[in-house]
């Protein structure tokens, strides 16, 4: 009986203090996931998640808080790599894909006041004081924050239009027949 | 001559009859010529014309940009009306950049287009430049810029050159006539072709409902031992170059590669006849032979059409329709591209318009997969269709690319046979489709994390400096008062 | 009008339908069902009625309660042939709710609780048959002998109603099974070579003159069935031969081991559902494997396990549990035999380039 307490207290005790040890010297630091999701998501840090910027988002993502589907700007690609990652299933047909967009500068509108090309995270405008700016469309990831402080409204947002190359055929299971 | 067995295919009823026996009429010109500057894999031509400015036929009113590209020609003589954005040959319905002619009806020659006398004693090189010069490209549909196919030597050691008379596709007649007709020029465009390569041995596929062909083919290659004439099979989709190129040879290219990964090229016979007639002649590709067809088209013909035609014109040539169409088809049945309208022009790669009727097509509505594995069977490619539309239904694309989507070739044969007519190729052309867009949005976020990243980078640099400069006028304040303090 | 660009090639289509095919199957299936009709008189027609009525029935309820339209899907004649092949594996004068109650496991256990056409794992006819076998032993295994109509001894229009839906086999009418025989005769330590000399002779046995399942006895006619079916191409010599072939193998080989304790392979073949199972029900599409070589895998399988079930388990027929069982296998089968695609090795590593420099 009591070989029996003392062995099993000793053993008690030895595993105790393997975890205690393994918790201090193989600790990790912050969540992995975190850093994977981040590598995951654009990192333009434009917010249209509703988080500050994509760092916050990961660890939202990771502690289940936001869903995989948190990115506007992604899309279904970067909300599909993500489910995935967390090992969550994600209803991508309920997602209707925002058809991506880039802001475009009514050049009869704007005034030149730099105050687009200071928000701008990816340096898509260009333009000075005074000066009439324009969008590099291939650098724009068409975050809307431009489009959001315009002071004279001279900004849309249009859609990216379908090329011969980039055209494709519309999945079959959601055209209606 | 031993052919090899390949697997899977289909026995579409070939409907060849329809205009197999018509001889090839040149269409009369149309009132305006529609000339896109992408009739072809690659670049876009740029324009080298001027709106209004007269042009001889042949004149070059587009230039390449980069080697992979080509040039496009003045199909006639006339006046530039324009140039700006028109519907495309291509089933989007969307517009791309058009050069407008209106013929002046003389149809002259640009002068000073010289044949060369001796094609065989140019270097390789030089037949290429040549070819590329002339604007062609692969006509059996693929349109990749021929002279890209011709420089292949200098990357691989070539043994064969295959001309691709299959013509497996239902209806299309244009490669027959050709052949029938002008048997000469397609040998000796694939002489001057091979001479390009480097390889002296030719092999000319004619599938078996094509007999006038394969008999003009013979006769005009029996002077030459290395010239072979095969007498192909008739299957879906013996035409498919890597699936012609085992039938002839035994020889399987490896996936994800070219026939060339295996020694041999192919080409098609209009793309030679299209060299024949620019090195012996010196004139650029701005026509080419289309297939009138289908059982709506009144008259069904083959024609010698002006790049630029629009296809309407051809189809008033051919008497209209005798019905309305279901469907009006670029290219055969089985692989071919729903024309969004009749405006659109004639392209180098459009080697049919088709009218089809309901009956013909019989497409049903689509029921479930009942796993009847016909799919399986006729895939000439070893895929199972079935399962990867279920992926691509589901939404699995990374499912349907482990399946092997990357190496299917889009033939059909699945579709064709499948009970429940579901549209299995439209799953996967959009599946690819979504796949290539995914890659590009990937290539974006790696172009922006590095936007991203400069930004910061100078901002935190405009900060530093800032501070530092603020630091700096402390010190230069400081300086001066304790100066005078001293 | 042109239809503008929203389906995409091919434009033309092969003239191969669901509904074309099912209709070949139940034509295939005509002779050797009215020739079994026929042999066991009114019961059996009222029993096949039934079945087939409540499988539509079924259907249609499951269609309704799922919110689909009824026509395209009732249309295609499936439900019709599940309804047909369960019937025909009955006992021919198995009361009328053995037929309902096998509608209900095949069409709303079998198939629907699945997903519906192309979605089940299991044979919906076979699943509706275990089910019933291990649910109403008693009904499931009460036989008779041939009485074919308007002979004298056999029921008549009156008697067969009473015996279908009064549920009671009027008595000196029930037979067994040559399987049944075997396996009762062995278990009181008569050896297979004696129980053999009372069984029907290999040329009434071929014909289809015995007692067995409502569908299943007519070897001839069944044959010819699944000949037309190859001929129409509707299925392949794949999954029959390799059945077949494997049961009357290990059958013989059984055989020639120990004579007392083992039939032979050619009584195998021909008793019980063999022929039924291996050019009907094993080459179901949706249950079993799609390509030649994972269906020839599939087919050894359904064979073996027949002959084992047969030969060592409780039940005397096992033809229903081993296609059930090898149905279970198919997605794995299915696999492991993928064919290979084109330029690339069995393991899908592309193959070796030889031409570049």
């Amino acid at each position: 009986m009591l070989a029996a307490i003392g062995s099993l207290s000793v053993l008690g005790l030895i595993l105790g203090a393997v975890l205690g040890l393994a918790s201090r010297y193989l600790r990790v630091e912050g969540n992995p996931l975190t850093a994977q999701a981040l590598a995951l998501l654009p990192g333009s840090q434009c917010g249209q998640c509703g988080f500050v910027g994509c760092g916050q988002a990961a660890e939202a993502l990771t502690a289940g808080t936001a869903p995989p589907t948190v990115c506007p700007p992604g899309g279904r690609a970067v909300a599909e790599a993500l489910a995935s990652l967390l090992g969550k299933t994600v209803d991508l047909a309920g997602v209707a894909e925002k058809a991506p967009t880039v802001a475009h500068i009514n050049e009869n509108l704007c005034v030149g006041c730099t105050k687009c090309f200071k928000r701008c995270p990816t340096d898509a405008i260009m333009g000075a004081n005074n000066m009439i700016h324009s969008v590099f469309a291939d650098a724009c990831i068409g975050c809307e924050k431009c489009f959001e402080v315009c002071p004279t409204e001279c900004i849309e947002m249009r859609p990216i239009a379908a090329t011969l190359q980039t055209w494709f055929w519309p999945n079959p299971a959601t055209v209606t027949a | 001559m031993k052919l090899f067995k390949i697997r899977g295919g289909v026995h579409p009823e070939d409907r060849k009859h329809l205009a197999a026996n018509q001889a090839i009429e040149d269409l009369p010109l149309a009132p305006l010529l529609h000339v896109p500057l992408q009739q072809h894999i690659g670049n876009p031509a740029t324009p080298a014309v001027r709106r209004g400015q007269r042009v001889a036929k042949g004149e070059l009113i587009g230039a390449a940009q980069g080697p992979m590209s080509a040039p496009v020609h003045a199909p006639t003589s006339g006046r530039i009306m324009g140039i700006g954005s028109f519907p495309a040959h291509h089933a989007s319905g969307l517009s791309v950049r058009t050069i407008t002619l209106q013929p002046d009806g003389e149809d002259r020659w640009l002068e000073g287009l010289e044949g060369v006398p001796d094609p065989f004693a140019l270097t390789p090189e030089d037949v290429a430049a040549r070819v590329a010069a002339a604007g062609i490209v692969g006509m059996g549909g693929a349109t990749f810029p021929s002279a890209v196919k011709l420089n292949l030597r200098t990357k691989y050691s070539l043994h064969t050159l295959v001309i691709n008379g299959a013509e497996c596709e239902p209806y299309l007649t244009c490669d027959d006539r050709l052949m029938r007709e002008h048997a000469a020029g397609v040998l000796d465009g694939a002489r001057i072709m091979a001479h390009a390569l480097g390889v002296s041995r030719i092999i000319i596929g004619i599938e078996n409902n094509k007999p006038q062909a394969q008999d003009a083919m013979t006769g005009v290659a029996a002077p030459y031992p290395e010239i072979r004439v095969a007498h192909l099979p008739m299957r879906f989709p013996m035409g498919s170059e890597k699936h012609l190129v085992q039938t002839l040879t035994g020889l399987e290219t490896p996936a994800r590669g070219l026939t060339a990964d295996i020694g041999i090229v192919v080409h098609n016979p209009a793309t030679a006849f299209a060299v024949h007639q620019a090195l012996r002649q010196g004139r650029p590709l701005v026509a080419r032979l289309v297939t009138v067809s289908g059982a709506a088209i009144n008259r069904p013909r083959n024609l010698r059409v002006p790049l630029g035609t629009p296809v309407q014109h051809l189809i008033d040539h051919c008497g209209g329709f005798r019905e309305d169409p279901a469907k009006l088809v670029s290219g055969g049945p089985m692989m071919g591209q729903p024309l969004p309208s009749t405006r659109v022009p004639i392209v180098k790669g459009s080697n049919g318009v088709l009218a089809l009727t309901a009956t013909e097509i019989n497409a049903g509505p689509s029921s479930p997969c009942i796993r009847c594995g016909s799919c399986v069977d006729a895939c000439p490619c070893g895929l199972l269709p079935l399962n990867m539309a279920a992926h691509a239904r589901a939404g699995d694309l990374e499912g349907t690319v482990r399946l092997g989507l990357m190496d299917c070739i889009g033939c059909g044969s699945c579709s064709f046979v499948c009970p429940s007519h579901i549209p299995l190729v439209q799953f996967f052309n959009y599946a690819k489709g979504e796949m290539a867009a995914r890659g590009r949005a990937k290539q974006k976020q790696t172009e922006t994390r590095r936007l991203v990243e400069g930004r910061a980078e100078r901002m935190e640099a405009i900060q530093r400096a800032k501070r530092e400069a603020m630091a700096a006028r402390k010190r230069d304040t400081a300086k001066p008062a304790a100066a005078a303090e001293a | 009008m042109i239809e503008t660009a929203n389906t995409s090639a091919p434009y033309t289509h092969s003239a191969a339908s669901v509904q074309k095919t099912m209709t070949t199957v139940i034509l295939a299936l005509v002779p050797a069902t009215a020739f079994n009709l026929y042999l066991f008189g009114w019961p059996a027609v009222f029993l096949f009625g039934v079945t087939v009525l409540a499988c539509v029935g079924m259907e249609a309820l499951a269609l309704t309660i799922g919110g689909r339209r009824l026509l395209p899907t009732l249309g295609d004649g499936s439900a019709v042939l599940t309804g047909w092949l369960l019937a025909m594996t009955l006992p021919p004068w198995a009361p009328w709710w053995t037929g309902v109650l096998g509608a209900v496991f095949a069409i709303l256990l079998g198939k629907h609780v699945f997903g519906g056409l192309g979605q089940n794992l299991f044979n919906p006819a076979m699943v509706a048959r275990v089910g019933l076998l291990v649910s109403f032993p008693v009904a499931l295994t009460s036989w008779v002998g041939p009485h074919p109509l308007f002979w004298t001894g056999t029921p008549g229009f009156q008697d067969a109603l009473n015996i279908t839906f009064g549920g009671q086999i009027p008595d000196g009418f029930s037979a067994a099974t040559a399987l049944g025989f075997v396996k009762t005769e062995l278990s009181r330590g008569i050896p297979v070579s004696q129980s053999m000399g009372h069984l029907p002779d290999l040329m009434d046995m071929g014909l289809g003159l015995r007692a067995g399942s409502l569908g299943e006895t007519s070897l001839v006619l069944i044959l010819a069935g699944g000949l037309f079916l190859m001929w129409k191409k509707v299925i392949t010599w794949h999954i029959p031969t390799a059945m077949l072939g494997t049961l009357f193998v290990v059958a013989t080989l059984g055989h020639l081991g120990n004579p007392e304790r083992f039939a032979d392979g050619t009584f195998h073949l021909m008793s019980g559902a063999a022929f039924l199972g291996a050019f009907f029900i094993a080459t179901d599409y949706v249950t079993s494997p799609v390509s030649k070589s994972g269906q020839i895998v599939f087919g050894c399988g359904v064979g073996l396990l027949t002959w084992v079930i047969r030969s060592f388990a409780g039940y005397p027929e096992g033809v229903a549990f081993a296609i059930l069982l090898m149905n279970s296998l198919t997605p794995i089968i299915d696999q492991y035999t993928r064919p290979r695609r084109f330029g690339r090795t069995r393991r899908g590593e592309p193959l070796a380039p030889q031409g570049e420099k």
